[in-house]
């Protein structure tokens, strides 16, 4: 387990390494960002000026080893746009967008898998065949779509729920919240249901076709031929042999909500990283874009490597593989 | 009293091309003790027998005809939720492949534990005691350390022996094995056999023995019934259905079981093949194949006659009374 833990940092490592490497690489691409710092009638010494204080002077080694070096230590440089840290900006928009994903993901969750389990266990009825088609409406619609919708409906017509913004929020440290007051609650409703939508009824289906493969097997035959309950032989025989491979998947699915979460911050003028990748693109701002590109593969690493522990976890059989390659 | 007795059970499934019957008119009795061998070759009926009896056939299938009586109690009426409380501890049953009988995610005792808590009402502690007195019981080494280890980490030959733990510990009368050895080494296979006869002896529960292997009905078992297409066409004591059987397809079978001795220089052969449920011809099913058909045969079905200690559904057995 623990060499395990040891290889899968190292080559987490290497990820993070070659992510920075592409991240650094588009600075080169963007043309001399120094023209777009300075007024058109700077002097050369005005932008050599600029540019030594960007570090720009340096050999291309050089910089990505100090790109690499302070990256580590969390100074991702100073925005093109406005010459503020990158880190500090990403620090104000990263509690909107963690808030989002974190809504929409155990929202895709906690709807997903009792739906999975239902249109699992009573296939057949009105209710299960229902919710199969919605869902398969929920996985081909664009999810700029849904969310257009839902403004139209829940802001437009029934005036219930804002349409843009976070409403109020409050510091917690550097940590601001939307959890504590109504409307902050109130803004997180529509666009965490538009960020989970896909991801919710993709859990439904997996939930449902992994749990119906579950129940075709002879453990579970064997487990009824022993006169154990419906509800152990659903809810501890099926249910855990069932989530083991969702895990892995809603894992991979939630770095995609990360990624998905730029549509729905735009569609919702949501204050988070998405929209701020947006602007940085729309200003060529390339510290922001590149540290957002660095932050978001952090963040898929990390949550990669703790399914798989997970799994570990889980799986009984994997746990005593990954003993016994550890001796 | 007799433990357990099918009359005239009959299975059928619904389907796109009308209603076919995966057993039909099959009766058989079992009393305390006993063990009861079931041979015929595959598709004729024997799984879905078993699966009947324990009250599992699948959907759409259902009992369209016939009664299973349990100790004097009919069983086949029964809610689901009776039934559940039957299977395990009044019927137990071993299917044929233990490496894929057993949860991949539960300890083996997590498994024995809460089928024994489910139908006999002890505190957990006792239950592990019993669950580790039953490791020892199907010859687990070291059953304390092993109770609490998971299916993946025993062989092919101790996860049956898990299978046979389980279906046991709840201590039914009867048992239903289901092929129990077919999915394992030849070498593990007489051990599993002999560990079953070992437990019918000692507890006292009684067997339907499902195989294909006759050596193992003829050490094993006190009786055999012999299923073809869906019915039972003969029923007798081991020795006489194997040294004297009184229905043409028992005799094809026996004949081709190769024996020790003088070799013959090939085993004979049943020509044909068993009609499928939704193809079988009016008459016996068997008339087809059989050496000695007769015009009856083609036309009219015979019935099971005799005793339960020997009998046969064979037009020929009728006409000449042996
Ligand atoms: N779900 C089902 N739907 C329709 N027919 C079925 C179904 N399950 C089984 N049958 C039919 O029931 C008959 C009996 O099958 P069964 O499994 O009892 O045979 P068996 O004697 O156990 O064979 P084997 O030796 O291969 O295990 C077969 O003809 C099969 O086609
Ligand atoms: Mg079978």
């Amino acid at each position: 387990m623990l060499g395990f833990l040891i290889r899968r940092i190292i080559q987490s490592i290497f990820v993070m390494l070659a992510v920075a490497l592409i991240a650094f690489m588009m600075f080169r691409f963007m043309g001399d960002p120094v023209n777009s710092m300075v007024s058109e009638n700077a002097t050369t010494e005005e932008r050599d000026e600029v540019r030594e204080r960007l570090g720009l002077d340096q050999p291309i080694w050089v910089q990505y080893g100090r790109y690499v070096a302070r990256a580590a230590q969390g100074d991702f440089g100073l925005s093109w746009r406005n010459a503020r840290p990158v880190s500090t900006l990403l620090a104000e928009r990263f509690p909107a967008t963690a808030e989002l994903v974190l809504v929409a993901a155990g929202l895709s969750l906690l709807i997903g898998i009792p739906l999975g389990i239902f249109t699992a266990l009573r296939p057949h009825s009105f209710l299960a065949q229902s919710l199969q088609f919605l869902s398969l409406i929920g996985i081909s619609l664009p999810t700029f779509v849904t969310g257009i919708l839902l403004i139209l409906v829940f802001s437009v017509w029934l005036g219930w729920l804002p349409s843009f913004g976070r409403g109020e929020v409050v510091d917690i440290g550097w940590w601001s919240t939307g959890f504590l007051t109504l409307s902050g609650l109130k803004a997180l409703i529509l666009p965490s249901v538009m960020l989970c939508l896909f991801q919710l009824t993709l859990i439904m289906r997996l939930v449902r076709s992994e749990m119906m493969e579950v129940l075709r097997t002879d453990y579970i035959k064997f487990a009824r031929a022993r006169g154990l309950t419906n509800r152990s032989i659903h809810f501890r025989h099926a249910l855990k042999n069932t989530l083991i491979p969702v895990i892995t998947i809603f894992g991979l699915q939630l770095g995609g909500l990360i990624a998905f979460a730029i549509i729905t911050e735009t569609v919702f003028q949501w204050p988070g990283m998405g929209a701020l990748f947006i602007q940085a693109v729309s200003f060529g701002d390339v510290p922001v874009m590149a540290s957002y590109l660095v932050l978001v593969s952090l963040i898929f690493v990390i949550i990669n490597t703790s399914v798989d522990l997970l799994y570990a976890v889980l799986d009984p059989r994997l746990r005593v593989d990954g003993a016994r390659a550890s001796h | 009293m007799t433990l357990l007795s099918v009359e005239n059970l009959t299975v059928a499934f619904p389907g796109r091309r009308g209603t076919v019957n995966a057993i039909e008119d099959v009766s058989l009795s079992i009393e305390p003790g006993e063990i009861l061998g079931m041979v015929g070759e595959s598709g004729a009926g024997k799984s879905m027998t078993g699966a009947a009896i324990i009250g599992l056939i699948e959907p759409p299938g259902h009992i369209a005809k016939g009664r299973i009586v349990l100790e004097g109690e009919r069983i086949d009426t029964k809610s689901p939720e009776q039934m559940r409380r039957i299977r395990g501890r009044r019927i137990g049953a071993i299917f044929q492949d233990p490496l894929t009988s057993l949860n991949p995610v539960l300890t083996v005792g997590d498994q024995l534990i809460e089928t024994i808590q489910t139908h006999l009402k002890l505190p957990r502690a006792e239950a592990r005691e019993r669950a580790i007195d039953w490791l020892r019981r199907v010859g687990i080494p070291a059953p304390e350390a092993r109770i609490d280890t998971y299916p993946h980490q025993y062989s092919g030959g101790m996860r049956q022996r898990v299978v046979i733990a389980l279906a046991l510990c709840a201590e039914p009368r009867l048992v239903i094995a289901d092929e129990p050895t077919t999915a394992l080494d030849v070498s593990v296979q007489a051990q599993i056999i002999a560990l079953l006869r070992r437990l019918a002896r000692e507890t006292g529960v009684a067997v339907v023995l499902v195989t294909h292997d006759m050596g193992v009905i003829a050490e094993t078992a006190d009786r055999v019934a012999v299923m073809y297409a869906g019915r039972i066409v003969e029923v007798g004591a081991v020795a006489d259905v194997l040294n004297a059987p009184n229905h043409p397809y028992t005799e094809g079978l026996m004949a081709s079981i190769p024996r020790i001795g003088p070799r013959p220089e090939i085993l004979p052969q049943i020509e044909g093949a068993m009609p499928r449920p939704h193809a079988r011809p009016p008459g016996c099913a068997f008339a087809p194949r059989c050496p000695n058909r007769m015009d009856v045969c083609s036309e009219q079905r015979p019935e099971l006659e005799g005793s339960a200690a020997a009998a046969v559904a064979c037009h020929l057995k009728a006409e000449v009374p042996a």
